[in-house]
């Protein structure tokens, strides 16, 4: 288990499509690593909201099941527009979360690729759906476009719905930018539909911070996509009818309670969490590794992900002012957890700091579970239910951890 | 699906398990015309099952898988409960995945196989309890039909949730004392068919599972109908004996007793225009081809 990977190896995408071949609106089926590292890339100044559409235009999806809530919707509806234009084969709009995420695994079922958007309270309302989706090994990708979680109301932006994500069986990517989203939706499907992983995918970012807010984004040429999804590479069988249909079980493992039955589920939601492992191989080799490094040799360290590592980036040139020098480690996959690397990168670190825009401070405690000493992580400075979190919040923070004297707290909050 | 698909590889049609080698070699699968009668002389789609003895649901699912137009294409939905134990024995692929969701997993299933093989007729067929179709599912399965969407629902209406022990549903009857309904039902059976006809459904059935011939038939109308029009519904009661107190060959005369003139089970039919339509000219096709048949085979003897 997570052992050092070559990043050399160039993932391989299904290839039941033939490469250059062109789809029904002219744009040519393409190799992942082609799209990325062989095509030129233009910028565009766009919204998070636009950028997904973007990603979902070059991604060869079959089917995409929307629900309002924000700060998803606009997403949602921009893939309707996508329908509309002929550029996936369904599209509809359904009647809760929990149902979309049904219809999602409906469609992924009979052998479409599929991607759905949701938030905060619409994740936790859909969550039943996630470990079925799992432990019927499901490549479905959702963008969780991350929202404060009731009550009270609240649809800022907040990340304490990745905490409810992290044990469902699923892949769990958090984006720090719009860029970073683009890349992983199109990358997200291609690691999650390896036969030999084969698990669903949460694309996580955060509410409004990326999603409404413009940036600007290199983006491959709409005149390229991915090759579709391969049914018939699943190492489960798709429900369509074109396979001999094989008698699953004498025994219906709720039927009997004994030990061969609890070993039969046990055995296959170790499989669910071994598959969630084997994506490291892939995604080291499309994501250039689970997690960025900045001076990682310095005594003090930020570890973070999603956009408190951009607020992270400005809060250490603050400090570097002042003459402290501050590392920074951006982690980009939550599951599978960087456990190896995070225990190579903070090695030599004295202090560890872990700024989260959640109440509860899981990414924090993550860190503290797999490395030694850890009481030399700090948990925060973390804020909640849509407060941001300024540069300065960070650097004073910092300073006070260290027992030095800050100036103003005046623009906390 | 071809039929070559489960044809055996010589080499290897020693070792297959019985119930296989029988599967190929005498199954009902691309058979025009296949229905409960073929029950005894081919094999059942259906190994065996996991239900009590005597139970109503074995037989209706007996008289289903007989009666499907395409099972060689055609998938199953189905939901928690009693039914989750029988279709791992079924020769159809279907899904399992949540309690209550079936008909949403349906309708993204549907949509797909027809994207998928647009020169291909799939049938998709919930087939779910009534706990799964009108308590916790009651929003999807409303929902599904209001979208129009083209598959059949089945319903297996035990009046109670009969797997976790002989609870209250809303199909129970009023005044019925169960489980988590100490004092007895307080309200009426959730009027489903007509909560089908009103959704938008363009063919309901309600009956028991008393008469082959009749679930043969409303099995054969829904599918069609779903094909070409909409939403189907079929509502079959199937007693659960041992939660309401029967022994276990009292089943079909507690469904016999349901369905005479003043019983909570009378068949009835709720069909559109269109739906009416198309049955009869289905009818009609049938009629004529099976005459030919009958007049090609009598005139094969005489020569």
């Amino acid at each position: 288990m997570n052992k050092p990977v070559s990043t050399e190896k160039r993932i391989i995408a299904s290839k039941h499509v033939e490469l250059g071949q062109k789809n029904a609106k002219g744009q040519t089926y393409t190799d992942i690593n082609d799209i990325f590292y062989n095509s030129e890339q233009k910028p565009v100044f766009f919204t998070g909201s636009e950028v997904i559409k973007e990603a979902i235009r070059r991604s060869s999806v079959g089917t995409s099941v929307a629900y309002p809530i924000t700060p998803q919707s606009e997403a949602a509806a921009l893939i309707g527009e996508l329908y509309a234009e002929g550029y996936l084969d369904e599209y509809f709009r359904g009647e809760s979360e929990f149902a979309v995420m049904g219809q999602c695994a409906g469609a992924a079922f009979g052998g479409h690729r599929v991607f759905t958007t949701t938030a905060g309270p619409g994740t936790l309302r859909a969550m039943e759906n996630f470990p079925m989706w799992a432990g019927s090994r499901l490549p479905i990708q959702v963008c969780v476009t991350c929202r404060g979680v009731n009550s009270p109301l609240s649809i800022q932006p907040d990340t304490l719905e990745m905490h409810y994500l992290l044990e469902t069986g699923m892949l769990v990517w958090h984006a720090e930018t719009a860029q970073d989203l683009f890349d992983f939706i199109l990358k997200g499907f291609i690691v999650a539909e390896q036969p030999d992983v084969h698990v669903p995918i949460a694309t996580c970012c955060d509410g409004f911070f990326v999603t409404h807010t413009k940036d600007t984004v290199q983006l491959p040429s709409e005149d390229l996509c991915l090759t579709p999804y391969d049914p018939y590479k699943s190492p489960v069988t798709v429900m369509d009818m074109e396979s001999a249909p094989i008698r699953m079980m004498r025994d219906p493992f709720v039927m009997k309670s004994n030990y061969i039955s609890y070993a039969t589920h046990a055995s296959w939601q170790q499989e669910v969490h071994a598959a969630v492992e084997r994506s490291r191989k892939h995604t080291i080799a499309l994501l250039g590794g689970l997690i960025d490094e900045i001076n990682t040799d310095r005594e003090i360290l930020i570890v973070s992900s999603g956009t408190a590592v951009s607020q992270s980036r400005e809060a250490i040139r603050l400090l570097e002012q002042e003459g402290i020098k501050v590392g920074l480690v951006k982690i980009k996959t939550i599951r599978p957890f960087p456990t190896e690397e995070i225990r190579q990168v903070t090695k030599n670190a004295k202090h560890i700091f872990v700024p989260e825009f959640n109440v509860a401070g899981w990414l924090a405690r993550e860190i503290k579970a797999i490395i030694p000493d850890n009481d030399r992580v700090y948990v925060g400075p973390h804020v909640a239910g849509g407060m941001t979190m300024p540069s300065e919040v960070i650097r004073d923070e910092i300073k006070q951890h260290l027992g030095m004297k800050v100036d103003t707290l005046g623009s906390r909050g | 699906m071809s039929k070559e698909k489960i044809q055996l590889c010589d080499e290897f049609a020693d070792i297959m398990p019985p119930e296989y080698q029988e599967l190929v070699e005498n199954a009902t699968y691309g058979k025009q015309d296949r229905g409960w009668k073929d029950i005894g002389s081919s094999k059942e789609l259906i190994e065996q099952h996991s239900l009590c003895a005597g139970c109503p649901e074995s037989i209706a699912f007996r008289y289903i898988l007989a009666s499907l137009p395409a099972p060689e294409d055609t998938v199953f939905v189905g939901s928690t409960g009693c039914t989750s134990l029988v279709f791992p024995h079924v020769a159809v692929q279907n899904i399992h995945s949540l309690f209550g969701n079936q008909n949403a997993i349906a309708s993204g299933l549907k949509r797909t196989l027809k994207a998928r093989f647009p020169d291909v007729e799939k049938d998709v067929v919930v087939l779910a309890g009534d706990g799964a179709t009108v308590d916790i599912g009651l929003d999807m399965t409303m929902q599904s039909w209001f979208r129009q969407e083209k598959f059949t629902t089945i319903c297996f209406d035990n009046e109670l949730y009969a797997n976790t022990g002989g609870q209250e549903s809303g199909l129970m009857q009023k005044g019925f004392v169960a489980k988590m309904a100490p004092k007895g039902k307080s309200f009426d059976k959730v009027r489903l068919a007509e909560i089908a006809r009103e959704a938008g459904c363009a063919y309901v059935a309600m009956l028991t599972v008393s008469k082959p011939n009749r679930v043969e038939e409303a099995i054969k109308n829904a599918v069609y109908v779903a094909r070409e029009i909409g939403p189907t519904f079929v509502q079959l009661y199937t007693p659960c004996i041992l939660e309401i107190g029967k022994q276990s060959m009292e089943g079909l005369d507690e469904m016999k007793d349901s369905e005479t003139i003043g019983g909570r089970f009378v068949q009835k039919e709720f069909v559109t225009e269109e739906a009416q339509k198309l049955i009869d000219s289905i009818k009609a096709e049938t009629k004529v081809r099976k005459k030919a048949a009958k007049e090609a085979a009598k005139a094969a003897k005489v020569g």
